[in-house]
């Protein structure tokens, strides 16, 4: 029993893994950028819900509904404005500017915020929970999958039943192509990055109402995130959210066999797959 | 006044100089054939034409307008539709998207829609579902002229049409040729099938080494002056 309680456990875990990710590799699948600043958009996300919820006394998830359009103009200004120039044959250029995006973002909340840990509150939600059989599974963390699952659905909605969807497919095949059918390669990112930042307003709620942050946390998230695109393969939505699973499930089984092996586990389980199957479990260009 | 139009167009890769100086008219209506062998710059000038390769912005004339400066996205919102060498499909779009995608930079009135694509080619139809990579290379054809239709355009760009496919094939897809002029585009075929392309055309544009050698109708030209401008003269 107490080991289904693990498992369980680890796997709503791995739905807030795979809302870190589920940005990361809508971006890496449109445009085969590697954003190593999306760990540091997630907190700065973070910080921008927890402004709006003790300025205007909110709650997170109305909060998080304000900043999700906030996020969206910020990822569509620096696609357009910044990372579509870092775009070409040569793939040093997007990595070396985001991770410098990465240095200023962090130092830049440092700034404003302090080196403090913080916590979004979200009142009693926090120790809620659901009795399943035996085991009690926490509010948060079943809304926290609840909530992946629907951003995995809607992502694939977008991509496979509107035209906007098919522009991301197409442009992802052949930029210049696209262009040939009057796709707008520059404009049709910034749409896409401003998508991924939604994703990581959404990653954020759950990240500040879950545990304590502070400015430097986020190469940690890239980390899980990036991890978790690996497991699932490049560009395939429910592969990342099986991919954030795994290294959930890794981590919770690894903390219970030894608290110290936890963030270990879900690293090995990751050299596994990547050993055993190099292109990740389902590899796909995009979708 | 003509409706596509260049006027000394040069273009260039880098250093290489791929155009030196064309002029072409095309009416409305039209159906132009531009021949010549490998390497003449039949290519480069469609490129030009469609935006893909930037020019001076007066080197280029559609319907009045200077475009020649203008990306590819815009030319083709004025509706210049390109159907690409090797057909350019999207792998992992299906047929039907294909088709769909066509009307994503232009949604004009006009005798071309989904079911009237379907009409031309009725495979297209009966595969709509299938991923375009599981289509012969006639029907990638078919997809790639249909998507290029989609959006209603007034010239229509078809680079190498009969590519890489077999002779039955070339002339099922040249036989849609009368149907696409009498919907009212005009049409720029370039073409390394001289045969086919002179049986169609209008009036056909020769080319050798990035320079136009030889025009006229198709009736005026001898096999012989072809050859000199195909070739050039020994």
């Amino acid at each position: 029993m107490q080991w289904i309680d693990t498992i369980l456990q680890g796997l709503l875990l791995g739905g807030l893994y795979a809302l870190f990710a589920t940005g990361l590799s809508l971006v890496f699948g449109i445009m085969r950028l590697v954003n190593l600043a999306h760990g540091d958009l997630i907190v700065l996300a973070a910080y921008l819900i927890l402004i709006l919820v003790s300025a205007l006394g909110i709650d997170p998830f109305t909060a998080a509904l304000i900043a999700a359009p906030v996020m969206f103009a910020v990822g569509w200004a620096l696609q357009y404005v910044v990372l579509n120039r870092t775009l070409g044959d040569d793939i040093l250029p997007p990595l070396l500017v985001t991770f410098g995006l990465s240095i200023v973002i962090q130092n830049a909340l440092l700034e404003g915020f302090s080196a403090d840990s913080r916590k979004i509150p979200a009142g009693a939600l926090e120790t809620q929970s659901i009795a399943l059989g035996g085991i009690n599974v926490g509010v948060m963390p079943v809304l926290t999958f609840v909530s992946a699952i629907a951003v995995i659905v809607a992502l694939n909605q977008l991509f496979y039943r509107t035209a906007l969807g098919r522009a991301f497919r197409a442009t992802s095949d052949d930029p210049v192509t696209a262009g040939l059918m009057g796709i707008r390669a520059e404009r049709l990112f910034a749409k896409a990055t401003g998508i991924a930042m939604v994703v990581v307003t959404i990653a954020a709620l759950y990240l500040g109402t879950r545990a304590n942050f502070d400015p430097t946390i986020g190469p940690a998230r890239l980390i899980y995130a990036f991890e978790a695109v690996i497991i699932g393969g490049l560009g395939s939505f429910w592969g990342t959210l099986i991919g954030g699973i795994i290294i959930g499930v890794s981590q919770a089984v690894g903390a219970a066999i030894n608290p110290e092996w936890q963030i270990l586990a879900g690293h090995i389980a990751f050299l596994i797959v990547l050993l055993v199957r190099p292109r990740g479990l389902f590899p796909r260009t995009v979708g | 006044m003509a409706l596509l139009e260049t006027r000394g167009l040069t273009a260039f890769y880098g250093d290489f100089q791929a155009l030196f100086g064309v002029d072409v008219v095309v009416d409305e209506g039209e159906i132009i054939a531009i021949i010549g062998a490998n390497g003449a710059g039949k290519t480069t000038l469609l490129r030009s034409l469609s935006g893909v390769l930037a020019n001076e912005a007066d080197a280029i004339r559609f319907d009045g307008a200077a475009i020649g400066s203008l990306p590819a996205p815009d030319v083709m919102a004025r509706g210049i539709a390109m159907v690409p060498e090797g057909r350019k499909l999207f792998p992992s779009l299906s047929v039907q998207e294909n088709l769909q995608i066509g009307t994503y930079g232009r949604k004009a009135d006009g005798p071309w829609s989904l079911e009237s694509v379907h009409a031309l080619f009725p495979i297209l139809k009966e595969r709509r579902n299938n991923p375009s990579t599981a289509l012969s290379g006639g029907q990638q054809q078919m997809v790639a002229i249909g998507r290029a239709l989609m959006s209603n355009p007034r010239v229509l760009l078809c680079d190498e049409l009969s590519l890489g496919l077999a002779p039955v094939t070339i002339r099922d897809i040249y036989a849609v040729m009368p149907r696409l002029r009498a919907s009212g585009a005009a049409i720029v075929l370039v073409e390394q099938d001289i045969e086919q392309a002179l049986k169609v055309a209008d009036r056909v544009y020769c080319m050798m080494e990035g320079r136009i050698t030889l025009s006229g109708t198709p009736a005026e030209l001898s096999r012989d002056a072809i050859h000199d401008a195909y070739f050039g003269v020994a």
